[in-house]
């Protein structure tokens, strides 16, 4: 246990993509409890140092282990396999496809301040992104198919950003009702 | 001998003993000092008993400083030698600040930070802060007998790298060790949830003199956990009475006015607005210098009317933050009113409206910041009373990125990011041969820099000419519990490196410190030398105590080989202590800081592992204290 052990092991939890977040919380917090840069505010520099280095790693532990798409990316890593997220574009044309129809929607329902249809919008990709991630967590945990998983997380990556930016147009809306 | 000073109060060896800690809630209008004393936060009062410390420094011309109540009176008569508010120029340029027109000082506009040019000479709000935290350490030690081992100084959460840093430099150059940095809404958390046990969703609503705060934490069994925090540097209630002030020249048609009417008409608005907290309507009445006299009587509907959009400004802030930790208002269990502007009966109405429920008001919003920065500052000196114990997991208030192409923002640790918090990104070179990089630091939400702050700007040289995109330069960021940015680049396949704390471009470099300090001590040079000596040796006693206690609970991770050298590096050092030799003494303490390295590594894993091992944090403590005793 030190400052490279990988972040399910830091955590003590087994090296798959369904975890028991509780599990996690608690291990975080037990873990905070004993490195966190409070318990040695008194202490000497180079203690200080590496009880900042520790609550660093945990934090950035916590963080990729909490959301299910670093979680995913974060696994495929450890098994050697890496996204090439910039030099390798490729997607399945319908994938494709669909974006577009959906990015279309939601530029429609920003422009038209369609409150009601971005909600709408953002309710149906959030039932769409639930099953993908089922299907992600048995592509990782019992197919064990990495190809796969692969071609999934580089999707949700891109849905996942569709969300943010259905959420922004929602937020930017609330705010311009509450200047009025 | 009589040299050897260390068992003063305060500075006391045994590690069991009380140590002299403070809280101080450095505000814009008003400052605060608290300790914990029986195990209870307490406020320390100046000698005649009152609790606050006007934040405010007169600067006269034989160089003498009043601070408080002194200087306050003068506000109207020496308003250009008279510095109010200076926490709004704290980390900043003179364009960032508001109504800076209306404002009575020759200001000087220094890259980075704005200063004052007093009768005094030109001082930057650096040194204006320091006079301020300097009354509230010397009110601290009169009350406490004795030296401060440290203290936690609040910010407010909204506060960026700029006004940190300006902030930590203010305690050092005042001689005080800074524990941390507190986020002021974190602080009254700390202090509410102590006191109540409270469980569940909180939001801390923090309307200061000058800045406003919101934070959104989850409390539970012992974690306080901030969730997210927004607000505004520049919002406050000198924002009220600034409006009171406008509708005042309306109202009066004045012409233009001399700095001392302005600031007379100025303190009337602020008495207006304290008047109206508990009355239907405020007479404001101001006789001014230049001849007429101002009657007008200020209502509350106005008075809400004249500010409704500062108060819907806090609004925004509020649900901004609520979205980033992804609650809605109905699920925060209470609301904690921080703050003396909060004491508005507008700014309670308009948050009892927004959460559909009244907002908490049991603790005084004047001093709850100051309680909880003094429980913290306990904790964090060691002073364990009874079961207290909690940990606090905090958050930066504002992303950090990188310049990149086209003036764009890469950024880098987003907002609201758990700190201690770092992030490393990968960046190649455009051209081909390029051997240097310029690396610019920014903080804040926006896309272009332009719109954000600026906090450092350095070069990456000697990078080996290659094909362009061939060199790999990853820039590490790294936030502390402080929320204090460094900031480093390395090339990685040759190993040039290149960091940088991120502070000269708008602070005050370690240089000036030093010169500052030197400066203000000139007069009693050996007095500072006689200081210097002493903190060594306190230093190095603690270092001893330190590494002692930690080889009599854990000799079992280290060989005989390796205690043989950590104990003859304690015999060098208790050697050196006692003589005169302050740079002996400090390489002595590097000398044993080398020798324990390996040994703090191998403890911090051993306690990670043990805490994993299912022990309770609870069980470790006890075991910790009954292995002292």
């Amino acid at each position: 246990m030190d400052l490279t052990t990988d972040f399910f092991s830091l955590f003590q939890l087994p090296r798959a993509f369904r975890i028991d977040l509780g599990e996690l919380d608690a291990r975080y917090r037990e873990i905070q409890a004993q490195v966190h840069p409070d318990r040695y505010a008194h202490a000497g520099e180079g203690v200080r140092r590496l009880s900042m280095q520790w609550a660093t790693r945990a934090n950035e532990g916590y963080l990729t282990l909490k959301k299910p798409l670093e979680r995913a990316k974060y696994l495929l890593h450890l098994a050697g396999h890496d996204l090439q997220a910039e030099s390798n574009t490729a997607m399945a044309p319908e994938f494709l496809m669909e974006q577009m129809e959906w990015r279309e929607a939601v530029m429609e329902a920003r422009s038209g301040g369609d409150h009601h249809e971005l909600e709408h919008l953002h309710h149906r990709l959030r039932q769409d992104l639930q099953g993908r991630y089922e299907e992600l967590a048995a592509l990782l945990d019992d197919k064990r198919d990495p190809e796969a998983a692969t071609e999934q997380v580089r999707r949700l990556m891109f849905l996942e950003k569709l969300l943010l930016e259905i959420d922004d147009a929602l937020a930017s809306l609330e705010d311009g009702e509450m200047d009025n | 001998m009589a040299l050897f000073h260390i068992a003063e109060p305060g500075e006391s060896a045994a590690p069991h003993q009380h140590k002299l800690a403070v809280g101080i809630d450095l505000g814009t209008t008003n400052s605060l000092v608290a300790t914990v004393r029986s195990g209870m936060a307490v406020v320390l009062n100046d000698e005649q008993g009152r609790p606050l410390l006007p934040s405010i420094v007169r600067y006269l011309p034989d160089g003498q400083v009043e601070v408080g109540y002194g200087a306050q009176s003068w506000q109207a008569r020496d308003p250009k030698n008279t510095v109010v508010s200076v926490k709004r120029f704290m980390g900043r340029g003179r364009k960032d600040i508001a109504h800076v027109e209306s404002l009575p000082y020759d200001f000087v506009d220094e890259p980075g930070m704005v200063r004052v040019k007093t009768c005094a000479g030109v001082k930057s709000p650096v040194e204006v802060s320091a006079e301020i935290l300097k009354v509230a350490k010397a009110r601290a030690e009169a009350h406490l007998g004795g030296e401060l081992v440290g203290a936690v100084i609040t910010v407010p959460a909204y506060f960026d790298d700029a006004q940190r840093q300006a902030t930590k430099d203010a305690a050092r150059l005042a001689g005080i060790n800074v524990l941390r940095l507190l986020n002021e809404p974190t602080a009254a958390a700390i202090a509410y949830g102590l006191d109540n046990a409270a469980e569940g969703i909180y939001a801390v609503y923090d309307l200061g003199g000058g800045t406003f705060d919101i934070s959104i934490l989850k409390l539970s069994k012992g974690v306080f956990e901030v969730l997210a925090t927004g607000g505004d540097s520049a919002l406050g209630g000198d924002d009220f009475d600034q409006r009171i002030f406008c509708w005042v020249l309306e109202q009066a048609k004045l012409p233009p006015l001399s700095h001392e009417d302005a600031r007379l008409i100025m303190t009337r608005a602020r008495e207006a607005k304290e008047f109206l907290t508990s009355h239907a309507e405020a007479p404001i009445t101001v006789k001014l210098s230049s001849g007429p006299t101002i009657d007008l009587t200020l209502d509350v509907a106005t008075f809400a009317e004249i500010t409704r959009n500062l108060v819907t400004k806090t609004l925004q802030a509020v649900r901004k933050a609520l979205r980033d930790a992804g609650l809605r208002p109905e699920e925060v269990k209470g609301v904690v009113m921080v703050g003396g502007s909060t004491r508005v009966p507008q700014v309670q109405r308009a948050v009892a409206e927004f959460f559909g429920q009244e907002p908490l008001n049991n603790l005084d919003p004047d001093k709850v910041v100051a309680l909880g920065a003094a429980t913290q500052a306990n904790l964090l000196v060691g002073n364990k009373t009874g079961g207290d114990d909690w940990l606090l997991l905090d958050v930066i208030p504002l992303s950090l990125g990188l310049e990149t192409m086209g003036g764009l923002v890469e950024k880098v640790i987003p907002r609201n990011s758990t700190i201690p918090a770092a992030r490393a990104q990968d960046f190649t070179t455009f051209k081909d041969g390029q051997t240097a990089m310029a690396i610019h630091v920014v903080q804040g939400e926006r896309e272009l820099v332009s719109d954000c702050r600026s906090l450092a700007r350095f070069e990456l040289r000697g990078i080996p000419p290659m094909v362009a995109g061939a060199a790999r330069i990853r820039v590490t960021f790294q936030v502390d519990a402080d929320g204090l940015l460094a900031v480093s680049a390395r090339e990685q396949t040759t190993g040039v490196e290149s960091s940088i704390t991120v502070k000269p471009s708008y602070g005050l470099s370690d240089d000036e410190i030093a010169a500052m300090l030197k400066d203000s001590m000139s007069h009693a040079k050996d007095d500072a030398q006689r200081r210097a000596l002493k903190e060594a040796q306190v230093e190095a006693q603690r270092l001893i105590e330190a590494t002692q206690a930690a080889l009599k609970e854990d000799a079992h991770l280290l060989s005989a080989e390796e205690i043989a050298r950590i104990e003859a590096s304690i015999a060098k050092l208790q050697t050196l202590m006692l003589g005169d030799n302050r740079r002996h003494i400090n390489l002595a303490m590097d000398d044993l800081g080398y020798e324990t390295q390996e040994f703090a590594h191998r403890r911090m894993d051993q306690s990670v592992k043990r805490a994993l091992a299912g022990r309770k944090v609870d069980d470790l403590n006890t075991a910790e204290e009954g292995s002292q005793s």
